[in-house]
């Protein structure tokens, strides 16, 4: 066993305020840019979330999970800022 | 030995959970969308390098304990840390390029020196952005 198990859950806990801060700005955001920063953010933690996730429980899985998820929402974020742009694609 | 790794392991999930903390109160209270991507793209790399790294240690530290397991979960972590290196600033770029062509002017900027150098393949059209309420 891995241990650090009921540490690794309390930083999930505090990940999670910081993804609904997130969201908040999601939420409340002026324009689409702010949005698509605030998508963005919450992208990030959830990836570091899924890490976490997999060494509390000691499933590497879930590591596999959040490669692809990295690399899924890096294609949307960027084709989301070309929507933006506007132009030809 | 192991005690030393233990306290490396808590020092640096400190710090990645400090600067993922800031991102979020930078995200909240930043006035304008490029100081914002400072805070939500910057600080969540440099925290999520810390919050890998801790993991990554104790992977390799249960692989020395005999674990076979934790050399995976290591190696893993590795390619998870490597992906958000790479794709994370390429995003935060690619945001900041598209606010700037798209119309959205920095929090209380007067002149604007990128003005002229928009890339010549842009249409006249452009998306309707709500003014800044600041």
């Amino acid at each position: 066993m891995i241990g650090l198990a009921t540490e690794y859950f309390i930083i999930l806990i505090i990940l999670s305020l910081a993804a609904i801060m997130a969201v908040i700005r999601i939420v409340l955001g002026p324009t689409a840019p702010d949005r698509v920063v605030g998508l963005d953010t919450v992208n990030t933690i959830v990836i570091v979330s899924m890490v976490i996730f997999g060494a509390a429980f000691e499933e590497v899985i879930y590591i596999d999970v959040a490669i692809v998820y990295a690399l899924l929402s890096f294609i949307s974020t960027l084709f989301i800022a070309k929507y933006l742009q506007g132009g030809d694609y | 030995m192991i005690g030393i790794i233990t306290v490396i392991v808590y020092i640096l999930l400190a710090i990645g959970i400090f600067f993922n903390i800031l991102a979020g109160i930078g995200l909240l209270r930043f006035p304008d969308v490029y100081t914002r991507l400072h805070a939500g793209t910057k600080c969540t790399t440099f925290g999520s390098i810390f919050i890998i790294g801790s993991v990554i240690i104790l992977g390799l530290k249960s692989w020395y304990l005999g674990n076979v397991n934790g050399s995976v979960l290591a190696v893993h972590s590795i390619g998870a840390l490597i992906a958000i290196l790479f794709t994370n600033p390429t995003g935060a770029h690619a945001i900041a390029r598209a606010a700037h062509i798209s119309g959205v002017k920095p929090y209380g900027a007067i002149v604007d020196d990128l003005e002229k150098r928009k890339p010549a393949t842009k249409k006249t059209t452009k998306p309707k952005v709500k003014e800044e309420k600041a």
